[in-house]
């Protein structure tokens, strides 16, 4: 199964490799959000310190939810969701190697924002473990739960605006665990973030238990 | 011989529309079946429905053995589907793309190169990525992308399109190669000469259900 998840991540990467829309397009997308929050909040320093977080949560689920449309996209353009479902790999292979490829573009995506909002926001890291934690937990969060959503609004002709009214609902504790274990990692708040870092692996173990489930049956039934 | 498929009363609905009505039909391995109709009468449907993509709502369907209404993911990994579209991820290169296909479905990644100089593809054109490719060029890099997995029934919506003449002799040989070789192929065409000349049955469908039948002739 390993070489299938392998097989279905390496060529999603490589045509992302190609095609330059996670790092061409999202990022500078979700880059320019960071920067409106900033010239927008510019006359109040304190509030956008304190917002830090639950900015750089909304610009990731921003940039989440278009690179979640544009993994299926690849499968829809051009007929291939036939190929998609006729596909020998097994569906379990299919859930995986989506979601392993939707995370590592989404770490991609946290690399490029996370020195953009220390910089603009002028915020310290006070714990760099508990924000990389964080931040990966927040992306196998954001992984799993896009391709379980992703595939349910794939076969529709409104899957453009469908998925992001499915998505975000989902994601939304994805976004307050976040925003709460950054504000602790960047020393706003003296909370509980590895709590928070703990909900979010487990929204994403949930997740992964109900897409390893339900992905087959949800493949067909569009 | 034994039925690769077999159709009897068959009956589906997309949305609400009947799109088989009643599809009597039995495909026998290594037969080269050609299907014929008018726009919307059931071709593409009755592929769809070998290929278990869609639903059947009544009667009885079986591929290789398998009843479509309980386990229609089962046969799929026989089954190569060649539909209107080409199925191609376009950011990729010709020979990755058929590479992907072959080492998905248990083949070898060298398997690759020699289905695309089977399909007349020139090799100058195997690193350049599918969106640059002209329309008869992708059309053959889907076929290619048939062969290297070695489908013992395949499923061809108008396979011809686009391509050139010397290609669709090309193709032509290739289903008679893979026919003769035992594999089953089932495809629709408006082709006249072409497709009768390849075709070792021909089927007319009209209104979901199948009119005329060669073999019972």
């Amino acid at each position: 199964m390993l070489a299938e998840v392998l097989l279905l991540a390496r060529k999603d990467l490589r045509i992302e490799r190609r095609a330059k829309v996670a790092l061409g397009q999202v990022a500078p997308l979700t880059l320019l959000i960071v920067v409106v929050f900033a010239f927008a909040l510019d006359a109040n320093a304190p509030l956008l310190e304190i917002g830090a977080g639950g900015l750089y949560w909304v610009a990731v689920l921003y940039g989440g939810t278009l690179l979640t449309q544009r993994a299926f996209e690849l499968e829809t353009e051009g007929g291939n969701f036939d190929d998609f479902r006729m596909s020998p790999i097994k569906v379990h292979s299919l859930f995986l190697g989506k979601s392993l490829s939707l995370f590592i573009q989404i770490c991609a995506l946290e690399l490029v924002l996370t020195p953009a909002v220390l910089l603009l926001y002028d915020v310290q890291v006070t714990d760099w473990l508990l924000l990389i934690a964080a931040g990966v937990a927040g992306a196998v969060a954001f992984s799993v739960c896009g391709v379980l959503w992703g595939v349910m609004a794939a076969g529709l002709r409104v899957r453009s605006t469908l998925l992001p009214l499915l998505l975000i609902p989902v994601l939304a504790p994805v976004l307050l665990a976040g925003s709460r274990a950054f504000e602790t990692a960047l020393g706003i708040r003296a909370d509980a973030g590895w709590s928070w870092t703990s909900l979010m692996f487990v929204i994403a173990a949930v997740h992964t238990v109900v897409g390893l489930a339900a992905f087959g049956f949800l493949l067909e039934e569009n | 011989m034994s039925a690769v498929v077999k159709f009897e009363n068959v009956v589906a609905v997309a949305g609400s529309f009947p799109v088989l009505t009643g599809v009597d039909i039995t495909v026998q391995e290594g037969e080269i079946v050609l299907l014929q109709g008018k726009n919307g009468a059931g071709k593409t449907s009755l592929l769809r429905a070998c290929a278990g993509l869609i639903r059947i709502n009544d009667g009885s369907a079986q591929v290789f053995g398998f009843d479509m209404r309980i386990n229609r993911q089962a046969p799929r990994r026989y089954i190569g589907l060649l539909g209107h579209e080409n199925n191609l991820y376009r950011d990729l290169w010709a020979i990755e793309h058929v590479e992907f296909r072959a080492v998905a479905g248990g083949g070898q990644r060298g398997d690759a190169a020699e289905a695309l100089a089977r399909v007349g593809l020139a090799s100058r054109l195997w690193s350049v990525p599918i969106s640059a490719l002209s329309a008869g060029q992708r059309r053959k890099v889907a076929i290619a992308s048939l062969i290297v997995n070695r489908p013992r029934l395949w499923l061809l919506d108008e396979p011809h399109s686009a391509l050139d003449a010397v290609s669709r002799a090309d193709l032509n040989a290739i289903l008679k190669d893979a026919a003769d070789s035992g594999a089953t192929v089932i495809f629709a065409s408006h082709e006249g000469v072409l497709s009768e000349e390849l075709s070792s049955r021909v089927v007319t469908l009209r209104g979901g259900q199948v009119v005329e039948d060669s073999s019972a002739r």
